[in-house]
């Protein structure tokens, strides 16, 4: 992508996180971690990558999305909102009683969501399924999934991953946020995912490892996975090093900030780093 | 005893089909009308007969091999597509090993996955305690809006699973697989949720479900005509949502309940019963079933008749349950 496409989406990105970051000091707590460390792969796949129309989410002809990791919810519900999906008004009722806009994503409370999540293992199974359905019926859209690193501890992740390759599933292109932190603990020390790419490689996927904060990274990757894909059926894993809590002043690495309270204070705090990254990127077109 | 659903003619054990391969076979009418069918099984295609589909319809079938969760994820998928999914495996799996991605993936994602679990309760036989679900009901109670049923016969089985197929949500079919005779006519057409009056009765209302249970009710009806008790008996195929008008009709009309299955007492037919008895029009009753227990291996005959699932018991159910109305009436 070429560099004036790359700072509208790293501005977007920093929009993204302090829509984010208001949803959830709204409530006084929430899932910032996870959030967080995936707002860079939401951006490209929701203003760049993603065939979807906002005025009709229930176009048959297009690619879909399965947000594995459901606790994310927060970051997706900011673009969704910003893509049009629904009114902006609808980020401050996160969590709150009769929201359309639960912690966990709900395919049948929010527009824009394509599948329930938030019982960690189950979604990239229903991506394989939504792939094979696509291919059953020569649909056009692709299929796009992300997992965690602890949904990636969940025995049924492994059982999708096998069939996935087993099928061929050249429609698919799922996504790991490796953060390498999960509730307990960092995963090295609670359930390790050493040779992460290797376990996918076995499996018969293709599988690339990079940067997950960095845009232009990503959007090669996908283009690569597809183009994988193109010259052999097959699924494709990109494995993303990112950082929990990215962004985010109070949270940012600490492995306590998956789901913590949030004082306005903090908020406001956090906010003004982010707003101060923004000014940073206008003027000396940089981000960090 | 005067039959008022229309019998077969076909008497026990005559032309008596396999009750997977009529499964199987209607899932292969319902896919040449409809190619949206589509079936998914966790390496028990040979087991529920789906093998069948599968060689007609190869680009309809998915065998993930033995992975019940990711088969449940994906037959969600596919329904996302607009695809109508039959996951298939054993009952014990379907309750017990897929449950959270029942759950989760397809009821609380309001998908349309139509989940099978073969060979319930005591038709596991020499599969033993690990596959002999007497809990699956149970279970699948707990989720809400579910259809879950359990035909008796080929003929219900093929009407209640084309219906099935017809309306959208999910549901749990309970499918004995073996070699049942048709009780009922080939004509006749069962509708989910309304339970089928087998004969009527006044003096006690024998309530079962299933290929294993119906027949012994219906036998046991037979027994009691002999001693003079009339005993009215329901094919209640659909155990949720369960028929109340027609268990509160029932509960009126004789004051007496027992109902039968091949599953624990606790949380399946006889407890869907009692809920409404005790909300609507309280009479005594008894639950033929299983009393607390795990599954062990044997014949169909041997285990029938070590949890009690004859209709011996049914009878002696009934006598007791007829006895207790009596005493009652006395006491007011």
């Amino acid at each position: 992508m070429n560099s004036e496409e790359l700072r509208t989406l790293q501005r977007k990105a920093i929009e993204i996180r302090r829509v984010t970051l208001d949803e959830i000091a709204h409530l006084g707590v929430g899932h910032v971690g996870g959030s967080m460390s995936v707002v860079e792969v939401l951006v490209l796949l929701y203003y760049k990558v993603l065939k979807i129309d906002p005025a009709d989410p229930a176009w048959e002809g297009r690619d879909k999305f399965v947000m594995s990791k459901g606790h994310a919810g927060p970051s997706l519900y900011a673009i969704l909102a910003d893509r049009g999906f629904f009114d902006r008004s609808w980020l401050h009722t996160l969590n709150v009683g009769g929201t359309s806009l639960p912690s966990h994503c709900d395919r049948t409370r929010t527009p824009g969501i394509d599948m329930s999540t938030g019982s960690l293992g189950q979604g990239l199974s229903v991506a394989v399924g939504m792939a094979l359905g696509h291919r059953m019926q020569g649909l056009p859209g692709r299929v796009y999934a992300l997992v965690g690193d602890g949904d990636t501890n969940e025995g049924q992740t492994w059982e999708a991953a096998m069939s996935a390759g087993m099928f061929g599933l050249s429609n698919l292109v799922a996504f790991t946020d490796y953060n390498r932190m999960q509730i307990d603990g960092p995963s090295e020390e609670i359930m390790s995912l050493v040779d992460l790419a290797g376990r996918w490689k076995t499996f018969g996927w293709d599988v690339q490892q990079v940067d997950g904060h960095d845009l232009s990274a990503i959007d090669e990757a996908v283009k690569a996975a597809v183009a994988a894909q193109n010259a052999r059926p097959r699924p494709a894993m990109i494995i993303l090093e990112t950082v929990k809590g990215k962004g985010i002043s109070f949270a940012e690495g600490d492995y306590k900030n998956h789901n913590m309270p949030v004082s306005r204070d903090q908020a406001a705090e956090a906010d003004r780093i982010l707003a101060a990254r923004l000014e940073a990127l206008e003027t000396q077109g940089v981000t960090t | 005893m005067t039959f008022v659903a229309p019998r077969a003619l076909a008497t026990a054990g005559a032309d008596a089909p396999e009750m997977r391969a009529v499964y199987s076979q209607t899932l292969m009418d319902l896919a040449a009308e409809d190619p949206r069918i589509v079936v998914i099984d966790a390496d028990l295609a040979r087991a529920n007969a789906t093998d069948k589909f599968r060689d007609a319809y190869p680009e309809r079938h998915v065998d993930v091999g033995v992975a019940e969760a990711n088969m449940v994820g994906i037959a969600a998928g596919l329904s996302t597509t607009g695809m109508i999914p039959f996951p298939g495996t054993f009952s014990c799996f379907a309750g017990r090993r897929v449950f959270d991605q029942f759950f989760i993936s397809a009821a609380y994602a309001k998908l349309n996955v139509k989940l099978t679990g073969s060979d319930p309760g005591v038709a596991a036989t020499y599969n033993g305690g690990t596959h002999m679900a007497f809990e699956d009901i149970g279970v699948m109670r707990t989720v809400p809006g579910l259809t879950i049923y359990e035909p008796s016969d080929p003929v219900t089985l093929r009407a209640l699973l084309r219906e099935s197929a017809a309306t959208y949500g999910s549901s749990y079919l309970r499918l004995h697989r073996k070699y049942i005779a048709p009780m009922y006519d080939e004509s006749f057409e069962a509708e989910l949720g309304k339970g089928i009056v087998v004969t009527e009765g006044s003096d006690v209302t024998l309530i079962a479900t299933g290929a294993v249970m119906v027949p012994e009710a219906i036998t046991a009806a037979e027994t009691l005509e002999a001693s003079g008790i009339n005993a009215a008996v329901i094919d209640m195929h659909t155990v949720k949502p369960i028929d109340r008008e027609l268990v509160v009709r029932f509960a009126r009309a004789t004051g007496a309940i027992v109902t039968c299955e091949n599953h624990q007492v606790n949380s399946g037919l006889g407890a869907a019963v009692a809920e409404v008895l005790v909300e609507e029009w309280p009479v005594p009753m008894r639950r033929i079933g299983v009393h607390d227990e795990f599954g062990e291996v044997g014949t169909l005959d041997y285990l029938k008749e070590r949890y009690g699932l004859t209709a011996q018991s049914i009878v002696a159910a009934a006598e007791a349950v007829i006895e207790q109305k009596r005493t009652m009436e006395r006491a007011q």
